[in-house]
């Protein structure tokens, strides 16, 4: 109970903490400090009516104690704009939340790109070290160094504890999305489920944004793949979209992402990822309308020239009943090295009776494939040829 | 905090330029040394005027050319005041090289 009130409060404790000592590892070591005050007290007296701004101001007094006691950083103490905090007067709503400005920094794009996902898994998220550091199948100590790094480039280089001005905003919003949709696809491993990690930064980024479309787009588009997952596997097997038990499907999760694509779309949002989730919606419908996906992913392709998009809209296609179009859009598509590549291919040659040229596909997948699922799905196809 | 701004770019590029552009984007680079933020700017003489020197056994060495032999020279440097990362950014985008093809490294200054 204590750990999911501490998960919540931690990346606003956080955030209003840097924002008040302007420097990360300070206002980590002030937070650390006030939750484990917290841990000893709570149990015995309770938690307080707002654990947010009793954090905040018992995390400021320990920063400001600290700083005195420091006789070295004895000149800094002129610069702290609050002397004194009042322990026993609470009033949250005088704490500004500042999550925003705490994951513009974190996504800043000066960072490099395993920095910004950990530092913001880290600092908003409120993981341990160590269960990052799980979570990515890299050792601890890879971690600590990756975060300090991070955390050592914002003060050196000066990324600003703020959010970026109108001009910046939607490049810095992508930035801070790809982020957030990155570390929802790294899926899960060890102690932490990262996808829903990201579905729960995901809705701080819209709570904090609510104006903006692309947020509610990869909310939603996050919500309706992590309801079907489930569904996904069959014991260690992949199951096909079209093959999954839709029993298996979270029907309220793909509700919420359904009502976060429709905000996203009463806000005018046309990007890819408002994109995206549409396409992950028509395909919860039953019958799934294909020639409507396809024009989707037509719309994505245009956005994002991607030719793995290229490759989904084939598919599309194919289910939309045209395999032999599909299969001249796949054919003219760069992506050699790319596994689904031969995989689509062969299912597409399959349909249209060319078993010979199929097979040769599927075995060039299974060359490319590395995880047990993926081989065994492929070697499974490839047997009933 | 001040920043170094480090400009990389590819000669050839800029002497591709028409006549005109080029004076335009020369006149443009030294508007930049005129603006608020700028500490100084430094343009410098092309890479084949640069000498590499070298003290090893006492004996000072030199060879002709610049230290790194790539298509990008180090070309100059604009040194800057400002607030944070993301202004020094507008200004380094700003630099011509940085839309021909080149580069432009920024770097805080280490504060005396």
């Amino acid at each position: 109970m204590l750990e999911e009130v501490f998960r919540v409060q931690w990346g606003r404790v956080l955030a209003s903490l840097v924002g008040f000592l302007g420097d990360f590892d300070k206002a980590e070591e002030a937070a650390q400090e006030a939750f484990a005050i917290a841990a000893e007290r709570w149990p015995a007296t309770g938690v307080p009516a707002n654990p947010g701004a009793w954090l905040v101001t018992t995390a400021r007094n320990k920063a400001i104690d600290r700083i005195r006691r420091e006789r070295t950083l004895a000149e800094k103490i002129h610069l702290l704009p609050v002397p004194e905090a009042v322990m026993d007067e609470f009033d949250e709503t005088a704490i500004k939340d500042e999550r925003l400005e705490l994951i513009f920094t974190c996504c800043h794009p000066a960072l490099p790109l395993d920095g910004q996902v950990a530092l913001t898994l880290r600092a908003l998220g409120g993981l341990e070290t160590a269960d990052i550091a799980r979570a990515f199948l890299v050792s601890e100590e890879t971690m600590k160094r990756r975060l300090s790094r991070a955390k050592a480039k914002i003060k050196a280089t000066g990324i600003p504890f703020a959010v970026p001005g109108a001009h910046l905003l939607p490049d810095r919003l992508d930035a801070a999305l790809a982020v957030i949709y990155l570390i929802y696809n790294e899926g899960y491993s060890g102690r932490v489920d990262l996808a829903a990690e990201a579905i729960r930064l995901g809705r701080v980024l819209t709570e904090l944004m609510p104006d903006e479309p692309e947020a509610y787009g990869v909310l939603a588009l996050m919500m309706i793949h992590h309801a079907r997952r489930r569904a996904r596997f069959s014991g260690d097997d992949l199951v096909l979209l079209e093959d999954q038990d839709r029993s298996l499907w979270d029907h309220a999760r793909i509700a919420e992402g359904q009502a976060a694509l429709d905000r996203a779309i009463a806000l005018c949002g046309r990007g890819a990822y408002v994109v995206q989730a549409a396409i992950a919606s028509l395909q919860t419908a039953e019958p799934i309308d294909w020639p409507q996906v396809a024009e989707l992913y037509r719309r994505l392709a245009e956005l994002t020239g991607s030719p793995v998009v290229e490759l989904n809209r084939a598919v599309a296609l194919a289910q939309a009943g045209d395999p032999a179009a599909a299969l001249r859009t796949v054919d003219g598509l760069d992506l050699d090295g790319y596994l689904y590549f031969h995989s689509t291919r062969g299912e597409l040659l399959r349909r249209l009776g060319r078993a010979e040229e199929a097979r040769e596909a599927y075995h060039r997948a299974l060359e490319l494939a590395t995880s047990i699922p993926e081989r065994r799905f492929l070697t499974k196809r490839l047997e009933q040829l | 905090m001040q920043y170094a701004l480090m400009i990389y770019s590819d000669p050839a590029r800029y002497e591709a330029l028409p006549e005109a552009e080029r004076a335009a984007v020369s006149a443009e680079f030294a508007a930049l040394a005129d603006d608020a933020a700028a500490v100084s700017a430094v343009q410098l003489q092309p890479a084949e005027t640069a000498t590499c020197v070298r003290v090893a056994g006492g004996r000072t060495l030199m060879t002709d050319g610049p230290f790194a032999d790539t298509k990008e020279v180090f070309g100059g440097f604009w040194l800057v005041e400002a607030a944070n990362l993301d202004d020094v950014v507008e200004l380094a985008a700003r630099i011509p090289a940085a839309r021909f093809g080149g580069v432009v490294e920024v770097r805080p200054v280490v504060a005396r």
